[in-house]
């Protein structure tokens, strides 16, 4: 039940790398006006964001990913129901293999 | 006023919480295998909170990679919270620093999603929405932990992250004016992160094709809606 200290080291050293940019431009870009185009590609990030993490997440699924995946998006295109898409997803999934 | 928005975020966060629960079990299974104690999955789950950076901490300590390697690539990894914070900060002008700094640090791709469907948004309901997801992620961990000895098939449960992505997408596509410029954006950077990640592997997939796939969508934007409004 003990942390070893390098354990304690390395995750701490993990976690500032991984709070700067998590924290800095929410404090910094919050107190500014953004310029109208900045704001507008900033719309454009988590579609892109969620679109390029779910490709390459899909790359490593091996052949039961794409038929699970069609499964989640359907479902959530129905439903609008992000836990029955990840339900089916999974469920979809794990029948395939 | 304050207390029903924070609950309301949490109650936003349950979906959230239901595909951490898939993936932190499966986190916490690995971490335990590569032979991290139960305080240490708490702590890496609890102080670091990141799906993918803590997958790859634990894969590269299997691996005995020196720390300075291991910190530089969750660096590059979790690069990419760079974008998704900025593009949360229009919505939380005008809240003081020490607030947004707090609601930074929980910052994930998940919680992102969720909070940029909500407008307007308050930092008591994404200080909701966060705490949930966050407190369910370090008590997956711990779950996986205990089930390290049983389980055998993490890939199964660590397939609720593409599943969730799929349904964050789709609700992320309805609430845009532009219906067929965020089905673009969105095919467009798919086909990017996959290309590019094929290429050449690593966090830099991400980040490129988010940068491309925006760039596109606002491209698209501004050529519909005629080149004044562009300058």
């Amino acid at each position: 039940m003990e942390v070893r200290p390098e354990i304690l080291a390395l995750v701490l050293g993990c976690a500032l790398v991984t709070a700067v940019p998590r924290v800095l431009p929410l404090v910094a870009l919050s107190r500014l006006e953004l310029p109208p185009w900045l704001a507008d590609w900033l719309r454009y990030v988590p579609i892109a964001v969620l679109a390029a993490l779910l490709a390459i997440e899909l790359l490593s699924a091996g052949a039961a990913g794409l038929p699970a995946i069609t499964a989640a998006f359907a479902v959530a295109a129905a439903t609008r129901s992000l836990l029955g898409s990840v339900i089916a997803g999974v469920a979809l999934y794990w029948l395939l293999n | 006023m304050k207390r029903e928005s924070f609950a309301a975020g949490m109650r936003a966060a349950v979906p959230v919480v239901l595909g951490y629960l898939g993936i932190g079990i499966a986190a916490g299974v690995v971490e335990r295998a590569a032979g991290l104690s139960y305080a240490e999955v708490l702590l890496i789950s609890a102080v670091l909170y990141a799906g993918s950076a803590q997958f790859v901490v634990t894969s590269m300590l299997s691996l005995a990679s020196s720390a300075s390697a291991i910190v530089l690539t969750v660096f590059f990894l979790n690069l990419r919270h760079l974008l998704l914070s900025a593009a949360l900060a229009p919505a939380l002008r005008g809240v003081p620093a020490w607030k947004n700094a707090l609601l930074g640090l929980q910052l994930t791709d998940e919680t992102f999603v969720v909070a940029s469907g909500r407008r307007p948004l308050s930092p008591a309901w994404m200080a909701g929405l966060n705490l949930a997801a966050w407190s369910a992620w370090a008590m997956a961990n711990l779950a996986g932990a205990a089930l390290s000895g049983a389980a055998r098939d993490t890939r199964t449960l660590a397939f609720a992250l593409p599943a969730m992505f799929a349904g964050l997408l789709v609700l992320q596509v309805r609430i845009q004016p532009r219906l067929r410029g965020a089905l673009g954006v969105a095919l467009f950077s798919g086909a990017a992160g996959a290309g590019i990640q094929l290429a050449a592997p690593g966090p830099g997939a991400v980040i490129g094709a988010t940068v491309l796939g925006a760039t596109l969508g606002l491209s698209l934007e501004r050529w519909k809606s005629g080149p004044k409004s562009s300058r």
